[in-house]
């Protein structure tokens, strides 16, 4: 059987092969998710990586993937996804020079979970950056959805460590949540094996 | 809920923090990762194929009005999962510098020229058994800041999606017989050296076109299904 390629940082200059559009060339990802027609609640994520020594990451890549409004996968091995949906779950931004990033959205639906469980509604992240070997694998969830409280894998991390991975809403700005990323140290973010 | 995706060759890939490269001291996590299981979010992916790439994507030597400079080379192979099966139909994104060892980025300041007529920038998606080429110029060595004299051996950055979430890949491909790899803290990040071996590709007499490029052979071996393999002769 063949064995795996091992992982390898993207290091510094990601940026030309896979957030090509400063370089003159056509980039197929976006950071902007939902097409203006399709029914959701509109949601925009904002938030800055910062490294171990309370620095902001000016050089990270943040890729995610979620389920529509009504919790399908636009991918075969969902069996519920509807072939005429326009929505494909994907977007990637790099980080800006204050270590942001930001993703507009709809708010994905609940997922089915392991053993008949109902997974609350959470978003999928993959950051990538130089220093970092090989992805690093996280979840957001949205402050104040009532499903949280029953979610399988928020029941997996430590409670005192939940708050890293749930977003907050911005009182001032309908739509809006922000959540930190932090990958090393005070507050580190729950990070996933899976 | 059973794993869908085996677990056990995650072993190949580098620790988080591999303290001889620098830079994974103040990014890689101190907490232990939770390990959760393969749900839904995790076996599924996104899927971009060939209706989103051009074919002319896959040459990195025509997307200029000249010929960059330096050795052109052929670098094909086939994307697998580890449980065998060809992966079609999925992207591959590829960047490099140039001839030089200069990256045409805003960051990269090496004392070295850049060529106009080089980006380094390429992506293409497998055919229905897996295979992907493309058309580039031999990157250059280059030197970075880790350590004295710290240079880089010449690799091709290159990223895939593959069918899932989990079978996400970002690696670097290596020339053989590179002087380098015994003085690189990324190349020497991954534990087992029989799996740095996979990371460099085999010079291809048969790839190779005369009087025009050198071929070079990378199969590129994703996260596969803890399913038996269809094909008991590739066993």
């Amino acid at each position: 059987m063949p064995e795996r390629t091992p992982s390898q940082t993207v290091g510094p200059y990601l940026h030309i092969g896979l957030t090509q559009g400063a370089y003159g060339v056509r980039e197929i990802f976006s950071a902007s998710l939902a097409d203006p027609g399709l029914a959701g609640t509109r949601i925009r994520i904002e938030g800055r990586i910062f490294d171990g020594e309370g620095n902001i990451v000016p050089d990270a890549l943040v890729e995610i993937w979620q389920a529509d409004p009504q919790g399908r996968y636009a991918h075969p091995a969902d069996g519920r996804a509807l072939s005429s949906n326009s929505f494909r779950g994907f977007g990637r931004c790099p980080t800006d020079k204050d270590g942001g990033f930001a993703f507009d959205t709809v708010k994905p639906g609940s997922v089915p979970g392991p053993g008949g469980t109902t997974q609350a509604p959470h978003i999928n992240v993959g950051v990538f950056s130089r220093g970092l070997l090989k992805r690093l694998f996280t979840r957001i969830y949205l402050a104040g959805d009532p499903a949280n409280a029953a979610d399988p894998i928020l029941a997996l991390v430590p409670a005192g460590r939940r708050d890293t991975l749930i977003a907050k809403p911005d009182a001032a700005k309908p739509g809006l949540f922000r959540l930190d990323i932090r990958l090393q140290g005070a507050n580190e973010t729950v990070f996933f094996d899976a | 809920m059973d794993d869908v995706y085996s677990r056990a060759g995650n072993a190949a890939d580098p620790p988080y923090l591999s303290p001889d490269y620098v830079g994974t001291r103040i990014r890689s996590p101190k907490q232990p990762l939770i390990v959760i299981p393969q749900t839904l979010s995790e076996i599924t992916g996104p899927v971009y194929g060939h209706a989103d790439v051009a074919p002319e994507e896959a040459d990195l030597t025509k997307h200029h009005a000249g010929e960059p400079l330096g050795e052109r080379i052929i670098v094909k192979g086939r994307v697998l999962g580890e449980d065998g099966r060809p992966v079609p139909n999925t992207l591959v994104e590829v960047w490099q510098c140039n001839a030089a060892g200069r990256y045409h980025h805003a960051v990269d300041q090496h004392d070295a020229p850049l060529d106009p007529n080089f980006t380094g920038a390429g992506r293409c998606v497998t055919d229905a058994a897996g295979n992907y080429r493309f058309i580039s110029i031999k990157p250059g060595a280059y030197p970075w800041r880790n350590h004295a004299n710290a240079w880089r051996p010449a690799h091709i950055h290159l990223s895939l999606f593959g069918p899932s979430f989990l079978t996400r890949l970002v690696t670097q491909m290596y020339f053989p017989g590179d002087p380098l790899f015994a003085f690189d803290p990324i190349y020497n990040s991954v534990p087992d050296p029989k799996a740095r071996e996979r990371m460099v590709c085999q010079f291809d007499i048969e790839a190779t076109k005369p009087e025009w490029a050198l071929g070079y052979n990378f199969d590129i071996v994703l996260r596969g299904s803890n399913a038996t393999p269809m094909d008991p002769d590739h066993a």
